[in-house]
C-alpha cells in the first residue's frame, strides 16, 4: 500500500540533508531499512505507540536546542572511556579501546568484512515487528557512528560511552552493536547527551551463558530531545540487565525491545526518572518477548514528576506459545508532586502459554502525608522530609544494578540531581 | 512545662468536634497519665499537640515552656522539645532506620543552633541505646518500621525518643501490642529518661503500664474533655470498675 502523500512529504523533508554511506558491509542492512522506512513513513501521534508522546520533535526536519555541559556520571569508576562529541567518535579524548580486553571498533572505521554484518540492523529488524519502529529504521539507514563490541570472555573493564554535545543544532544518529559470545560478560555504561537531538540504537546479542549489564544516565540537561532503542536477543541461560537514570530534558523516549529465545534466561529493564515542568516528557516503551521456557523478565520503573511534567510507560510482555514457566513481572510507579503532573501508563500482557506466572501493576500517587508528618514530628523540616521520601521512592529501583560501585555512583547522581529538582 | 487551656478541636474537613475544652497542666519532671474510653479524643489531643494536619483548633492554647505550640510547624515543635511516640508508628519504605535517626537528631541540633553529631559519635550512641532496648543491628539497618512487629515498632519509638532527648514526651498507647517482657523493657527505657527537666504524658488503657511508669497524676478523658483527675489510685479504679461510674458521675 502506498504511503499517503502527507507522510511521503514528511519523510522526504526529514531525509533531506541526510545521506547514507553508499558502500560497505552495512549497505544491505541500510537498503532494507530504507525500504521499511519508505513503506511505513514517520510516526505521528495517530500511531498506537505514540499516543501519549507526540513524536513531532523527533521527526521534524530542523533541530534547535541548547548545548549541554554535563559533569560525567561514572568518573569515579575504572572504565574504558569512549567519547563521542556531537555524535562523532573522538579518539583523542578517548581511552585506548584495547584496555577493555574486548574487540572494539568504531562503526565509522570498521573494515568491510566483519562479524557485525550479521547483526547490524538485524536485531532492529526483528524488534520492529509486530510493532513498527520507523525511527529505528531511520537510524539503521543513516547512522554513521557507533561502537561495535565483541566480547569473548570476561571484559577487563566496563566500557563507558560518554556523549558530549557542543553544537546546538547537532542531529545525531548513533548505532552500537554488542555481541557477547558464549559465557562472555561485559558492562556497558552510557552518559551524557549525544546531540541537540539524537536517535540511538543499541543492538545486543547475548549468547548462551553470557551476561550483559547496561547502566545509563541521561541528564540533567534541560533541553534534551532524544529517542533511544535497545534491541536485544538472548539465548540460553543468558542475562541482560539495563538500568537508566533520567533527569531533565524536554523529550526522552527510551525503547527496549527484548527477545528471549533460549531457556532459563533473565532479562531486566529498569528506570528511575525525575522530571519537572510542562516541557518535560519522558517515555519508557518496553516490549519483552518470551519464546522459550523458564525465563524471567522484570520491568521496574519509578518516576517522580513535578510542576506539570509528564511521564509515560508503555510496557508489554508477550509470552509465546510453548514459553512455559515464564516468570514475567512489570511494575511502573509514579510519584506526582503536584496536581498538574501526570503519569500515563499502558501495561500490556499477551499470553499464549498456559503454565506461566505474569504480574503487572501501575500506581500513581502523591507523597504519603502520614509518612511526611511522622518525619516532621521527628524534627525534619518539611522539605528535607519530602526529599527523603522522594529519594527513597526513586532509589528503590537501584537494586536492579548488580555492581555495588556502579549502584553507588548512580545513587550519588540521583541525590545530586534531586537537589536540582528541589531548588 | 506543658500547659493546655480550654482546647477545642474539630476536624478540618467535617463538622465533627472532637476536643471540647481540654485543660491540662504538666509541671517539669512530672508524669501524667491519660486514660479514657475508645474514641474519647486521646490520640487527637496528641496529634494536635504534635501538629498533624487535618484538625482545626477553634479555641484555646497549648504552651510548651511558655511558647505557643499550636502556631508552630511540626518540626519546630520537635526542635522545641516535644516528642510523640505514635499509637501507630508509620512505616517508611526505602528510608533506613539509621539514616532516619541521624537526619532527625542532626536536624534538631541544627534547629537549636547546636553542632551536628559526627557519624562516629552518632553510631556509638545509637548502638548503646539500641542495646538497652534490645533492638538489634539488623533492625537499625532496615527501613523505618517496615516489617517490624508491633512490639518492635513500639521499641523503635522509644529508641527515637532516647536519641532525641525531648523535654516533653507524649506516649500514645506505647504499651499496646507489647508482651510482658517488652513492656518492662520499654518502661525501663522510659524510666531511664525521667529527670527533673523532662515530663511525660502517658496515654494508656491499662493500669499495668502505670505499675512500671509511676504517674504523679492520672486524668480521665471522655468525649473530648478531661472529666476527672486524681492520683494513681484513679487508674486502679478504672481497672477494677471500668468507666461507667466515672461517666455517670459527670452526667
Ligand atoms: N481524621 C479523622 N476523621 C474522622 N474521624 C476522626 C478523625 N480523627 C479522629 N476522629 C474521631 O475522633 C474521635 C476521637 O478519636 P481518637 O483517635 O482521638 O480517640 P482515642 O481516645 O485515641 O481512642 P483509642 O483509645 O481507641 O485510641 C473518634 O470518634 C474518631 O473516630
Ligand atoms: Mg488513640
Amino acid at each position: 500500500m502506498a504511503l499517503p502523500q502527507v507522510k511521503q512529504d514528511a519523510l522526504a523533508a526529514r531525509l533531506s540533508g541526510l545521506s547514507a554511506p553508499a558502500k560497505g558491509w552495512t549497505q544491505a542492512a541500510r537498503a532494507a531499512a530504507t525500504d521499511r522506512l519508505n513503506a511505513q513513513g514517520l510516526p505521528t501521534r495517530r500511531d498506537e505507540y505514540w499516543r501519549y508522546t507526540d513524536p513531532a520533535q523527533l521527526t521534524r526536519p530542523d533541530v534547535s536546542g541548547a548545548a549541554a555541559v554535563l559533569a560525567p556520571s561514572f568518573a569515579a569508576l575504572d572504565t574504558v572511556k569512549l567519547v563521542f562529541t556531537d555524535g562523532v567518535f573522538d579518539a583523542a579524548a578517548s581511552d585506548d579501546p584495547a584496555a577493555a580486553g574486548v574487540e572494539l571498533l568504531s562503526l565509522a572505521g570498521a573494515a568491510d568484512i566483519h562479524w557485525a554484518q550479521g547483526l547490524y540492523g538485524q536485531l532492529e529488524t526483528r524488534g520492529s515487528s509486530p510493532v513498527e519502529r520507523p525511527l529505528a529504521a531511520l537510524n539503521t539507514a543513516h547512522a554513521r557512528e557507533g561502537v561495535l563490541i565483541r566480547v569473548t570472555g570476561q571484559a577487563a573493564k566496563p566500557v563507558s560511552l560518554i556523549y558530549t554535545q557542543k553544537s546546538a543544532v547537532s542531529d545525531v544518529f548513533l548505532h552500537h552493536v554488542v555481541k557477547l559470545e558464549e559465557g562472555a560478560e561485559i558492562t556497558l555504561l552510557e552518559s551524557g547527551t549525544p546531540g541537540a537531538r539524537f536517535n540511538t540504537v543499541l543492538e545486543v546479542d547475548v549468547a548462551s551463558n553470557a551476561r550483559f549489564h547496561h547502566i545509563r544516565t541521561q541528564g540533567p540537561d534541560a533541553d534534551r530531545r532524544g529517542l533511544t532503542h535497545i534491541f536485544a536477543h538472548m539465548a540460553d541461560n543468558a542475562l541482560f540487565k539495563s538500568f537508566t537514570l533520567t533527569a531533565g530534558g524536554r523529550l526522552t523516549r527510551n525503547e527496549a525491545i527484548l527477545e528471549i529465545t533460549g531457556d532459563d534466561s533473565v532479562a531486566h529493564v529498569a528506570g528511575t526518572v525525575m522530571g519537572e515542568g510542562r516541557d518535560f516528557l519522558q517515555d519508557d516503551t518496553i516490549f519483552i518477548t518470551h519464546a522459550s521456557e523458564r525465563c524471567e523478565s522484570r520491568q521496574v520503573f519509578r518516576k517522580v514528576l513535578k510542576n506539570g511534567a509528564t511521564g509515560v510507560f508503555q510496557g508489554k510482555i508477550l509470552v509465546k506459545q510453548g514459553a512455559q514457566k515464564t516468570d514475567g513481572y512489570q511494575m511502573s510507579q509514579s510519584l506526582l508532586l503536584d496536581e498538574d503532573a501526570q503519569f500515563l501508563a499502558k501495561p500490556e500482557l499477551e499470553i499464549y502459554a498456559d503454565d506461566v506466572k505474569c504480574s503487572h501493576g501501575s500506581t500513581s500517587g502523591a507523597i504519603d502525608e502520614t509518612a511526611l508528618f511522622y518525619l516532621q514530628s521527628r524534627g525534619l523540616p518539611k522539605r528535607t522530609a519530602q526529599a527523603l521520601l522522594v529519594l527513597a521512592f526513586l532509589a528503590g529501583t537501584l537494586e536492579e544494578i548488580e555492581d555495588e560501585a556502579i549502584a553507588a555512583e548512580v545513587h550519588a547522581r540521583l541525590e545530586d540531581w534531586l537537589h536540582g529538582l528541589e531548588d | 512545662m506543658l500547659e493546655i487551656k480550654n482546647l477545642h478541636v474539630k476536624l478540618e474537613e467535617e463538622d465533627k468536634v472532637i476536643l471540647k475544652g481540654v485543660d491540662l497542666k504538666i509541671g517539669p519532671g512530672e508524669v501524667h497519665a491519660i486514660m479514657g474510653p475508645n474514641g474519647s479524643g486521646k490520640s487527637t489531643l496528641s496529634y494536635v499537640l504534635a501538629g498533624r494536619e487535618g484538625y482545626e483548633v477553634t479555641e484555646g492554647s497549648a504552651e510548651l515552656d511558655g511558647e505557643e505550640l499550636l502556631e508552630m510547624e511540626p518540626e519546630e515543635r520537635a526542635a522545641a522539645g516535644l516528642f510523640l511516640a505514635f499509637q501507630y508508628p508509620v512505616e517508611i519504605p526505602g528510608v533506613g532506620n539509621m539514616t532516619f535517626l541521624r537526619t532527625a537528631v542532626n536536624a534538631q541540633r541544627k534547629a537549636r543552633g547546636e553542632e551536628e553529631l559526627s557519624a562516629g559519635d552518632f553510631l556509638k550512641i545509637v548502638r548503646e541505646k539500641a542495646k538497652t532496648l534490645k533492638i538489634d543491628a539488623d533492625m537499625l539497618k532496615r527501613p523505618v518500621n517496615v516489617g517490624f512487629s508491633g512490639g518492635e515498632k513500639k521499641r523503635n519509638e522509644i529508641l527515637q525518643m532516647a536519641m532525641l532527648e525531648p523535654k516533653m514526651c507524649i506516649l500514645d498507647e506505647t504499651d499496646s501490642g507489647l508482651d510482658v517482657d517488652a513492656m518492662k523493657l520499654v518502661s525501663e527505657g522510659v524510666n531511664a529518661l525521667r529527670s527533673a527537666g523532662r515530663s511525660f504524658l502517658v496515654i494508656t488503657h491499662y493500669q499495668r503500664l502505670l505499675d512500671h511508669i509511676k504517674p504523679d497524676v492520672v486524668h480521665i478523658m471522655a468525649a473530648g474533655r478531661i472529666i476527672r483527675s486524681g492520683g494513681p489510685e484513679l487508674a486502679l479504679e478504672v481497672e477494677n470498675n471500668g468507666y461507667a461510674d466515672l461517666l455517670d458521675g459527670v452526667k
